[in-house]
């Protein structure tokens, strides 16, 4: 892998850019490996270089079905936090936090993480209350955070509306400082090239049709290309996951729905954090390209249609003309939905299987962007060592048959 | 946007007037306390995720506030048909 500096800037100049390297080979599929990858997302390709620069596992391929970060990858709305209430997701999300901090230098590829701040409001006192409650337990966990009054919210982000008079008026926020955005189809790219550096290959177009067993235990997939052995088989498929699983005969879980959002028009520099609402349910931030990136809540019932109810994005800009009345002048210009695979925790599954060699990392729901670089690192410890990674030991299968859920519910401020 | 006929209702209504029940058919356990882990578990919270035929639950909470069944494709969104609780689906399998 050629490194990217400022000085191969300079000297693909030269060229008229016409000459880089490819930013990741396309392999023809070995007969067997170590350990398959199934879906080429941001999650399964953190999964993927992790294995390789953790554990040494270079033998690996990626199967992706479409291409590289083309499902929810793509599709969300980027935002980055780690302001959980419950120790086991706080801790996870903020490892996560964590390396997004060093991702860009790490994998040689700018990412644009930019710790802009989140904003969570709150618009009643039981929202108060538990943005008090929350932040104190942030800070108890070590992640950063305070609760805000509304005129330190107008000094955050001009353009809000904090009059008393609204409907649904601001009482105040949580504060996370560093938290923020990244490019989201950077990070795929990013992890997709380091791990092709390490050896990994990336199988594009391919689709897993079934999951060969023998005696209870993974032997390969079955593709749309043929089959492929492999001794381990990481399944992170997102809104396809109960897809995947019922490949193996077994069951999960999740519900799959289309979760939606939309970009404006872009405009001048207006909005220099990410500000989300429980309430009134939307959520918003500028990208550096200036249109304004919103999102909100999932459907309420279950799709595959990458789509979404229209009386969803209804809901999601009148909550945005509610806390910024300046932006009802703003067209939209698109609009798509990804399919999300939601837990009845709202916390992810990452978990070993009852088959020998399965591993599952699915049930982020509408969460799940912000947890890419934790959620690979976990995931391929746990792959690697088949046992589950410290942190990822609470989000096994079978808290869904103890009844050891992680009820994030709400408490995360999620605005969903 | 949805448009659902109401079985009670007899009308094709808007999308917005429903709430979703989850997945249809499934009974209650007569008695909870004779279930292991796994299979109380599995009553609460693993449900059916296809993607093609679904026979789902919907309340009509808008309007005349009574739950009925839908099948629906979870691919396409069409809505095969809509029936009254306790009835038996006409159409079943996986389209798509």
């Amino acid at each position: 892998m050629k490194r990217y500096s400022g000085f191969s800037l300079f000297k693909n100049a030269f060229s008229y850019h016409e000459n880089w390297e490819k930013v990741w080979r396309s392999p023809v599929p070995k007969k067997e490996y170590d350990v398959i990858v199934v879906g080429g997302g941001g999650h399964g390709l953190a999964t993927a270089y992790y294995l390789a620069k953790e554990h040494g596992i270079t033998n690996v391929a990626v199967i992706e079905k479409g291409y590289l970060g083309g499902g929810n990858t793509a599709r969300n709305t980027t935002i980055i936090r780690s302001n959980y209430l419950w120790d086991e997701a706080a801790q996870l999300y903020e490892l996560s936090l964590k390396l997004w901090e060093g991702l860009s230098k790490e994998l040689n590829y700018n990412v644009m993480f930019s710790q802009r701040g989140v904003l969570n409001l709150g618009h009643n006192l039981q929202d108060m209350r538990d943005i008090e409650r929350r932040v104190n337990a942030n800070r108890l966990n070590g992640i950063d955070g305070e609760v805000v009054t509304p005129e330190r919210i107008k000094e955050i982000a001009p353009l809000i509306n904090i009059s008393p008079n609204c409907r649904y008026p601001i009482l105040g926020a949580s504060w996370q400082p560093r938290g923020g955005t990244a490019r989201h189809d950077a990070v795929a790219w990013g992890y997709a090239r380091a791990a092709d550096a390490l050896g990994v290959d990336m199988i594009q177009q391919t689709e897993v049709i079934g999951i060969r067993r023998k005696d209870g235990a993974v032997v390969g997939v079955e593709t749309s290309k043929g089959f492929i052995g492999a001794r381990k088989v990481a399944c992170v498929t997102a809104g396809s996951s109960g897809l995947v699983a019922g490949m193996a005969g077994l069951r999960l879980p999740v519900e799959s729905r289309p979760l939606q959002a939309l970009v404006s028009e872009p405009v001048k520099p207006c909005l220099d954090t990410v500000v989300m609402s429980n309430a009134v349910h939307g959520y918003v931030s500028q990208s550096d390209k200036g249109d304004l990136v919103i999102g909100a809540g999932v459907d309420s019932y279950n799709g595959y249609g990458q789509r979404g109810s229209f009386n969803i994005i209804e809901h999601t800009v009148q909550a945005i003309c509610e806390l910024f009345p300046a932006f009802s002048r703003i067209q939209m210009n698109r609009q798509w939905g990804g399919i999300v695979d939601t837990c009845p925790d709202a916390c992810p599954i990452i978990s070993k299987t009852s088959v020998d060699g399965l591993y599952f990392n699915c049930g982020w729901g509408t969460g799940g962007f912000k947890a890419t670089p934790g959620s690979g690192f976990v995931f391929a410890d746990t792959v690697a060592n088949d046992r589950p990674h410290p942190l990822a030991a609470a989000f096994n299968i079978g808290r869904f048959n103890t009844g050891a859920l992680i009820d994030e519910h709400g408490a995360a401020g999620v605005a969903h | 946007m949805l448009l659902i006929y109401c079985p009670h209702c007899l009308e094709y209504r808007e999308e917005e007037e429903f709430s979703y029940g989850g997945e249809a058919h499934i009974s209650r356990p007569v008695d909870p306390e004779k279930l292991t882990d796994e299979e109380w578990g599995d009553y609460l919270f693993f449900r059916k995720n296809p993607k093609g035929i679904h026979h789902e639950m919907w309340f009509h909470s808008s309007g005349c506030r009574r739950y009925f069944n839908v099948t629906r494709d979870t691919l396409t969104y069409e809505i095969l048909e809509t029936y009254e609780v306790g009835c038996t689906p006409k159409i079943t399998g996986i389209s798509s």
